[in-house]
């Protein structure tokens, strides 16, 4: 499938793995980390200006609300140079979110487009059938001005879904799941392909947070096949033209994993690495300190839902800090709607304005030694939180908001849930 | 020392494991920078306090498998390139440190047995042009994996930003 969108946008009529190519692109995408470094580099160009105004999204999220005064420059030097450019999709605080919660959100990609973002997590686009994959600041400055990126066409991995997820299982149990199985370069250089009447049985949110992590298995990118639910999520926020790719019958994949998504059970990976998954019935008494709810990978409605559900009429431990973070402002607005914003503040939460803050240790709870947090983040390197001798467990919004409650790794289950 | 005429790099080796990843080349508590020469004195903190210390220009870096693993900050191949560093040789190394690591004209080597067998402190010569790895403490030769053409021209041009004002003038 992702052969096929490469060959589209490269004007072949195919590609086959280890092609090297140059691939037109439909969005490039850049933060307030990442920006800056592509804007110093693409200064040195001798061409100056964007390939296309509409197809370039800057986005301040990481260290915004503006940190610190270096933050504060940082997010000045792409806010300026969005205005100079006439970039159309620059989000300033109060329209911005986290940035891959809200490209999607606005309809800025589409099943069957190219995306390239400085951002490892742009993968995250995958669940909606377009080839998205992150890069860094030079790739994504040479895509914003040239339009194409180059590219060494992937071999594929398959999952076969099959089956429904059970009560309190959800994407991120999936991920990290085969995140256990297969290792943190268990996909590198490859793509991850997801497949199966399975499928059909996840939330177009469950498969975001999927493909989100597919960079934490090492690969270039994770893409779901199209079906009504994905057109449905799309027509009714773009406006854009999609192309539905589907692999074909006889595609050749470098390996095919099956997994019956009810045999899943609430899932967390231990320090240091994704991959040190263990089942929460598996995790034994961990006490923690904090709890994060949010980010790219589970920022969106459905995670906030969860997380207000276990927590509805619930108390936060004594001596944890339960800090939930909606991912963009339209679900920060419709989390307030639904009244989940009163149930964490009763429950002893804090509700921030959407940020990647706490995710990689930028601020919004940082870590101190010693300290352990629960998150549903994506990452739990040495010191990704803060301290270096903090730690960071892994796991879905509603295992997340049951340790809350506890004070230790819990799932909903252990509240009678 | 690396020179950019015979593309060659002799330095001593900093060794490190499996997945080293780029929150510990450079954490994020740093990334309000993007000041090479600031990024360099964080770079390996939060594994190797002392290797900002002990770095001489020209060192080379050795790891194991998935080296740059985890976010797409160019920053650490940045922060690696203005510690000194000339060469980085791994058994595997994540595909965006890959992809970072060429395009700001970082030399890097996939050579798994050259990961394996060359210990820290060993003096170590690369010949870019053949991919030849000399350890000259032990007397050992490792054949390092050859970049295809098209990435070589962007290492020749120094950089990708450089690879497409040349391709541009053409």
């Amino acid at each position: 499938m992702t052969q096929k969108i490469l060959a589209a946008h490269a004007g072949l009529e195919s590609v086959e793995a280890g092609q090297l190519i140059e691939a037109d692109l439909d969005m490039v995408l850049a933060n307030d980390i990442t920006g800056p470094v592509a804007i110093h580099e693409v200064a040195k160009l001798n061409k100056k200006t964007v390939f296309d105004k509409d197809k370039v999204a800057l986005v301040p999220d990481h260290f915004a609300p503006n940190k610190d005064i270096k933050s504060a420059e940082h997010c000045k030097c792409v806010r300026e140079y969005a205005k100079e450019h006439g970039i159309t999709n620059y989000f300033e605080v109060g329209q911005m979110g986290i940035e891959h919660a809200l490209l999607p959100e606005k309809g800025l990609v589409v099943a069957g487009d190219t995306c390239i973002g400085a951002d490892s997590h742009t993968c995250t686009y995958g669940a909606l059938g377009a080839f998205s994959t992150g890069v860094g600041s030079t790739d994504m400055g040479a895509g914003m001005i040239t339009g194409k990126a180059w590219f060494k066409v992937p071999s594929a991995i398959r999952f076969i879904l099959t089956g429904k997820l059970g009560k309190w299982v959800s994407g991120k149990d999936v991920i990290l799941h085969i995140i256990g199985m297969i290792g943190v370069d268990g996909a590198l250089y490859r793509s991850m392909e997801f497949a199966g009447d399975g499928v059909a049985n996840l939330t177009m949110d469950d498969r975001f947070t999927i493909a989100n992590m597919a960079i934490e298995a090492g690969a270039k990118n994770g893409i779901f096949p199209v079906d009504e639910k994905t057109i449905e999520y799309i027509k009714e926020r773009s406006t854009k033209p999609y192309h539905v790719f589907c692999a074909d019958e006889d595609a050749v994949y470098d390996e095919t994993y099956t997994i019956d998504l009810s045999s899943l059970k609430p899932t967390v990976a231990f320090p240091h690495l994704p991959e040190n998954t263990k089942t929460v019935e598996e995790a034994g008494d961990i006490k923690i300190d904090q709890v994060v709810i949010g980010s790219c990978t589970n920022g969106r409605i459905s995670d906030i839902r969860a997380a207000a559900k276990v927590l509805e009429g619930r108390k936060v431990a004594d001596g944890v800090r339960a800090i939930v973070i909606p991912a963009t402002q339209a679900i920060y607005l419709q989390a307030m709607e639904e009244g989940l914003l009163k149930t964490f503040i009763e429950a002893g939460c804090i509700v921030s304005t959407p940020t990647c803050g706490p995710c990689l240790g930028g601020h919004m709870g940082i870590l101190a030694a010693g300290e352990r947090a629960v998150s549903t983040t994506n990452r739990n390197f040495v010191g990704r939180m803060g301290h270096t001798e903090s730690e960071v467990y892994l796991a879905s919004p509603a295992v997340a908001a049951a340790s809350a409650v506890t004070g230790k790794i819990s799932e909903p289950s252990e509240l009678g849930l | 020392m690396q020179s950019e005429h015979n593309m060659k790099a002799c330095g001593i080796v900093h060794k490190y494991g499996d997945n080293v990843d780029t929150d510990v080349i450079i954490p994020a508590r740093y990334l309000n920078s993007s000041d090479p020469k600031e990024l360099a004195k964080k770079c390996m903190e939060d594994i190797d306090a002392d290797f900002v210390n002990r770095v001489k220009l020209g060192d080379i870096m050795v790891a194991n498998k998935n080296f740059g693993c985890g976010s797409s900050r160019e920053h650490a191949p940045i922060a690696i390139k203005a510690s000194g560093i000339s060469c980085v040789i791994a058994e595997t190394f994540a595909r965006i440190f890959y992809r970072n690591a060429i395009n700001i004209g970082l030399p890097i080597i996939e050579c798994p047995e050259a990961a394996k067998q060359i210990s820290a402190g060993d003096q170590v010569e690369i010949d870019f042009d053949s991919g030849m790895i000399y350890d000259r403490t032990t007397g050992k030769e490792f054949k390092g994996q050859a970049f295809p053409e098209f990435m070589q021209q962007i290492i020749r041009a120094e950089g990708l930003i450089n690879y497409i004002n040349q391709k541009q003038e053409n």
